[in-house]
């Protein structure tokens, strides 16, 4: 059931991926109201799709798919936050494919889960999922962010008339908008690590720092890290916040993959 | 009608020509002067915006060189020049005048500050003598068309100018312009409105700097802000979220090595320039920097062109009047033609009343003063009856083409050219005629 749940929230995130494609050549109010209500109806399905699951028993999250799932749940969830705030569904153009793609992957089929079965601390692997996941939909956000940042900038110095009409909000709206999922994510990443080095030694009484997706984790932490001081300290944006934060991104998605190699981190599947 | 118009604006020539051409406050009145002394001119005027640099005269012979004049004075050659420039005669050019006092040749149609700009550009040219009649009937004229325009359509209704375009970019890269600064550097109308509307839509706090530190006090003062030294420019304009320029200067104020130093002192915060200077005070390689967003006058009229579609209609409106106003003003004109014929027609048959009650008197011996009464009724009754008819044909010719066969028809038939040679020249025709005579005998 829980498949076919979020079978139905990726029809209507469908809805918001062809938004993200056309948003961009042309501002429509009324499509951005539609993607939004559609986004939101998605929301409703993939929320039940994920209580279903939860409710199946088991830790049942910790599948690659449903891991997926998860993230993509979150990422909507910022994205509404983001709206209610802000008034803008521009995001949604990162966003939306995104999730997509994300929702994708995980409607293809249920997976078998996470070997759990040695984890003495189900309570602290629930918080290791939740946090690390709410720490990489910031980021997806704020890379997303950037990515706006830099195409907002571009259009204001091209000095177009078209930049005075164009869909996206403020330079500093968005700039905001990454700066905020930034330091929100932070935490959340640096404790989803910390929760997950626990699950790790009670599991296996040591962390192997050698470990690729440990090695790979901590890289993604790293840098986002340094996103975080250099905007701290020199307020770094434009170009140059994109660049880290495209690089974070990358490290983050290289730390997911890192799970189908891990000897630690694995998950039945693979 | 012989006047004759030549120049460059916004739309003809890029801002790298005008820049060439413009000229400072403080030169036109010379410039002025050197206009109408220029061969076959014999009134000018100079109309120097950051938009526009335009000469209007009143030629001699309606074909003065004027193209001659811009080459040598700003000492251009012509293959730089030419390609930019427009020029209007007679017809075309009144239509232009009017079109640039009523705002319709603008940058931002309808926007305000080129009728003030014009009307400064008059009292200059008048205070130094090159406007004298027929450039004043031409001005007063195309005022009253731009008070019309501006009264009869909505143009000028919607505030899109500089100012408010400026304001909407501000906001597209502050978003909220709630408790921003503002800087202004150079104190003018141009940069004191748009300051105004920024304030209007929120900006907290203004700094004022100008070379005249006393003006920077006055501005400062008005807006409730503070001045700052010229010479301090450069260590309080971070503090600044957007500044307004529009300086005189001949250079660039801003310069690369600024920007880097505001952006590092700001923690690259990014800065919005308005710069309305011409020639302009921000370098287009500060322009580049990644934070810096500046736009000239030039941009800014790429950023209202979107706004220019959605006046069309109204600018319709406006051209029907000054299409009508055109031919209102020609016709005035030729009226002004007849107008001599008219008053020396009526001198001519006031001559003759004149002479033909001196006549009755001394036939008649002194009357009452009830005869005398009745017999000046009389014959001025007589006149004006006569009159009557010749002179409204004059006046409906003047609006027509055939102005010039009836002011002749009405002339000969008077014996009016005659007339207006006056006594000096009826006094040659008599000795002329003396002569004839001691030739026959």
């Amino acid at each position: 059931m829980a498949l076919l749940w979020l079978r139905f929230a990726l029809a209507c995130y469908f809805v918001g991926l062809f938004y993200a494609f056309f948003a961009l050549s042309r501002t429509s109010d009324l499509f951005s109201r539609i993607a939004l209500h559609a986004a939101s109806l998605g929301m409703v399905f993939h929320f039940v799709s994920l209580v279903e699951l939860f409710l199946s028993g088991h830790v049942v999250w910790a599948s690659v798919h449903n891991g997926e799932s998860l993230l993509a749940f979150f990422s909507m969830t910022f994205f509404m936050i983001i709206y209610a705030i802000y008034q803008t569904t521009s995001p949604g153009v990162v966003v939306f494919p995104i999730v997509f793609f994300l929702t994708f992957v995980a409607a293809l089929d249920q997976q078998p889960v996470l070997l759990t079965s040695f984890v003495q601390h189900k309570g602290w692997l629930i918080a290791h999922i939740i946090l690390i996941f709410t720490g990489y939909a910031a980021l997806v956000l704020s890379f997303g962010a950037s990515l706006l940042y830099l195409l907002q900038e571009r259009r204001l110095k091209a000095k177009k008339p078209s930049s005075l009409i164009s869909f996206l909000p403020a330079l500093e709206v968005i700039d905001q908008i990454g700066y905020r999922s930034l330091l929100l994510g932070f935490p959340f990443m640096t404790l989803g690590l910390i929760t997950g080095s626990i699950v790790a030694m009670s599991a296996y009484g040591r962390v192997d720092f050698a470990d690729p997706k440990i090695l790979l984790s901590i890289l993604m932490w790293a840098v986002y890290m340094v996103m975080v001081v250099t905007r701290w300290n020199s307020g770094w944006r434009g170009r140059r916040a994109a660049v880290l934060a495209t690089c974070a991104f990358v490290a983050a998605i290289v730390a997911w993959a890192a799970n189908y190699f891990s000897t630690i981190h694995r998950f039945a599947a693979s | 009608m012989r006047y004759q118009l030549i120049g460059v604006n916004h739309k003809s020539a890029p801002l790298e020509v005008r820049e060439r051409l413009a000229i400072p406050e403080s030169r036109l009145p010379d410039c002025c002067r050197d206009l109408t002394a220029h061969p076959g001119i014999e009134e000018g005027m100079i109309i120097s915006t950051c938009n526009r640099v335009e000469m209007i005269t009143h030629t001699s012979n309606g074909s003065a060189d004027l193209r001659g004049f811009l080459h040598h004075h700003f000492d251009l050659k012509a293959e730089d020049l030419d390609p930019h420039l427009y020029e209007f005669r007679e017809k075309d050019a009144v239509r232009h005048v009017f079109r640039v006092a009523a705002s319709l040749d603008s940058m931002v149609v309808g926007e305000a500050q080129i009728l003030g700009q014009v009307k400064e550009a008059y009292a200059t040219a008048r205070a130094v003598g090159s406007v004298r009649g027929q450039l004043d009937q031409l001005f007063t004229r195309a005022f009253a068309v731009a008070k019309r325009v501006r009264t009869e359509t909505a143009v000028g209704s919607s505030s899109v100018s500089i100012a408010s375009v400026a304001v909407e970019l501000a906001k597209k890269i502050f978003g909220s312009l709630e408790g921003k600064t503002v800087f202004i550097v150079g104190a003018g109308k141009m940069s004191e409105l748009a300051a105004r509307h920024l304030m209007a839509h929120g900006c907290g706090s203004i700094f004022v700097s100008n070379r005249t530190y006393d003006r920077a006090i006055g501005l400062a003062q008005r807006f409730n802000g503070q001045a700052i030294k010229f010479d301090d420019l450069y260590n309080s304009c971070d503090k600044a979220d957007i500044v307004i320029t529009s300086t005189g200067s001949p250079h660039a104020i801003f310069r690369r090595e600024h920007g880097e130093q505001f952006l590092s002192r700001r923690k690259n915060k990014p800065m919005f320039f308005i710069d309305i200077a011409v020639p302009r005070d921000v370098s287009p390689e500060m322009a580049k920097l990644d934070g810096i967003f500046a736009y000239d006058i030039d941009d800014l009229q790429q950023a209202v062109s979107s706004h220019v579609a959605d006046r069309r209609k109204e600018a319709e409106l406006a051209e029907a009047i000054i299409t009508s106003e055109v031919e209102r003003f020609e016709a005035k004109l030729h009226t002004l033609d007849v107008v001599p014929t008219i008053v020396s027609l009526q001198d001519h048959l006031e001559t003759i009343r004149q002479a033909e009650i001196d006549r009755v008197r001394s036939r008649m011996g002194p009357l009452t003063p009830e005869q005398e009464m009745a017999v000046e009724a009389l014959t001025r009754g007589i006149i004006n009856k006569v009159m009557h008819t010749p002179i409204t044909t004059l006046k409906t010719a003047a609006r027509e083409s055939e102005a010039t066969t009836v002011i002749d028809v009405v002339r000969r038939l008077f014996n009016l050219y005659e007339k207006e040679k006056g006594p000096a020249s009826r006094a040659t025709r008599e000795a002329s005629g003396k002569k004839e005579v001691e030739a026959r005998d």
